[in-house]
């Protein structure tokens, strides 16, 4: 047996000491609740929480081919972006599958910041420097960047203390360098994974601990709450966005998955060819949401059928929604049963769960 | 964490409680906190015989779902009813107001063979 190293977040200690229960995930130990995954939950949604997702990768890429290496890596349009503005993208692999989702961040004309999925860091990064043809500088500040997601109605209010930089003037999706509880430098991030609102804060490593501290006691008269990985994927799940692992792979087309809206055919690509096929002929599975109507929960992986008990898919993920008290999930079916509406039918337990396509995202604020 | 001394306790984190031969069974707070908030639970062997160590039911939290194991052979008799609507209740009490089932047990003898408070701490490491 391989013997495998947790790497820990400089934050780890925090977790310890507020007491959360730490699970192995993509490589780290990392908190998966604090206090219960729907009190975590409710308190995002309602007021204000912080997670630590510093287990996220940070790429750097600089240099005057910049764009043109992530133009040819990336599937959304990277031309788009100026000084200030984030991307939700994918990096297609050869086959038109999935190799890894993705933030860029465009910090200047010649330097971006790609942010991926920690259980992808190495991946990536052997798929990006294996296209690097051009000699773009690449820099992998994975392990050096902290990363603290504070999400919430609230948020703006408590991060405001910290900060003269005007949070409530910045757009969704547009970031500042700026200066966050004294810190110089912080990025200031006004994304997030769970259509709450709020900032994602990029800090080095040495300073996440007092940054963590800092947000914690500016955000008490808030109602501030820590927020595990757990109530981080309750939230997504109701806003429908895809966790890669789950819901998108190496095997699944950003099409089939419903992000063609990331997938742009004004430039080349990596099998953007392939990708292109798939949006002129269509899949023969589509990505959807769907919620149960009788009390059974659907998990990753449980069988789709129709009402004949023959098997149209697979669950991808799925939970019972804490906002809505309703089971929620998303699957992958063959594309007629996949009109908003459609009757499918979740085995769980060997028995089929009367279930229905809906529109996502399950949640509206 | 809290083991009562009066129960007995089973490796696959199940509690009992002995009254004749009238066992209630629950799962212990080591359980309940593993699992974290719990969802709903889902029993539908009221009436069958069911061999110790069989499933008589499954327990879904918002994170996982986990099987129920028959502590001791027995025949179930009902279903807390209040777990239907406040299905929190085994979180917050587990050995209490969370009860999961009542059993006829078999042979009331079986029970001695569970493991004590201290044994289940032992096991798992509290």
């Amino acid at each position: 047996m391989e013997a495998t190293i947790t790497k820990r977040t400089p934050l780890y200690n925090k977790h310890v000491e507020a007491g959360a229960k730490i699970v192995p995930f993509a490589g780290y130990d990392m908190p998966v609740s604090y206090t219960g995954i729907n009190a975590e939950h409710e308190a995002v949604r309602t007021a204000v929480g912080m997670f630590d997702v510093s287990h996220m990768g940070e790429f750097i890429v600089k240099g005057p081919g910049a764009l043109d290496l992530i133009q040819r890596v990336t599937s959304n349009d990277a031309s788009k972006l100026f000084d200030g503005k984030v991307q939700y993208s994918c990096l297609p692999n050869s086959n038109g599958g999935i190799i890894d989702d993705l933030l860029v961040y465009r910090m200047s004309e010649e330097e971006y910041m790609l942010v991926v999925n920690a259980s992808n860091i190495d991946k990536d990064w052997d798929w990006i420097v294996s296209q690097n043809t051009g000699g773009v500088e690449l820099k992998n500040i994975s392990d050096k960047t902290a990363l603290l997601a504070v999400q919430g109605p609230k948020a703006t209010a408590a991060l405001q203390k910290l900060t003269d930089v005007d949070l409530a003037s910045l757009e969704y999706y547009s970031f500042v360098r700026g200066t966050m509880a004294g810190f110089d430098n912080v990025i200031i991030s006004a994304t997030g994974y769970t259509g709450a609102g709020g900032f994602e804060l990029y800090i080095k490593n040495e300073n996440a601990e007092a940054l963590w501290d800092a947000v914690m006691e500016a955000g008490k008269e808030f109602g501030i709450a820590l927020a595990g990985l757990g109530c981080r994927d309750t939230l997504r799940l109701e806003m429908g966005f895809c966790l890669y692992g789950n819901d998108i792979d190496d095997t699944t087309s950003p099409i089939e998955a419903g992000l063609g809206w990331i997938t742009k055919f004004t430039k080349e690509f990596t099998a953007s060819d392939i990708i292109q096929g798939h949006k002129t002929n269509g899949t023969s599975r589509k990505l959807v949401g769907f919620t149960l109507e009788e009390r059974a929960i659907p998990r990753h992986d449980y069988e789709v059928c129709d009402a004949d008990g023959r098997v149209i898919g697979k669950v991808t993920s799925g939970t019972q929604s804490p906002s809505l008290k309703i089971p929620i999930g998303m699957a992958y079916v063959e594309t007629a049963f996949s009109k908003i509406d459609s009757e499918i039918y979740i085995k769980v337990r060997e028995k089929l769960s009367k279930a229905k396509v809906v529109k996502l995202p399950f949640y509206k604020a | 964490m809290n083991f009562p001394e009066e129960l007995k306790y089973t490796k696959d984190h199940e509690w009992v409680r002995l009254d004749g031969d009238t066992a209630t069974i629950g799962i212990t707070e080591f359980a309940q906190s593993e699992l974290g908030d719990i969802v709903f639970v889902d029993i539908t062997t009221v009436g069958d015989n069911v061999d110790a160590e069989s499933v008589f039911g499954t327990v879904e939290a918002v994170k996982t779902v986990s099987d129920l194991f028959m502590p001791i052979t027995g025949e179930v008799l009902e279903v807390n009813p209040a777990l239907d609507g406040n299905p929190e209740l085994v979180n917050t009490d587990p050995y209490g107001e969370g009860w999961m089932i009542k059993a006829k047990v078999a042979n009331v003898a079986d029970v001695d063979d569970l493991l004590s408070a201290e044994a289940y701490r032992a096991l798992i490491g509290h």
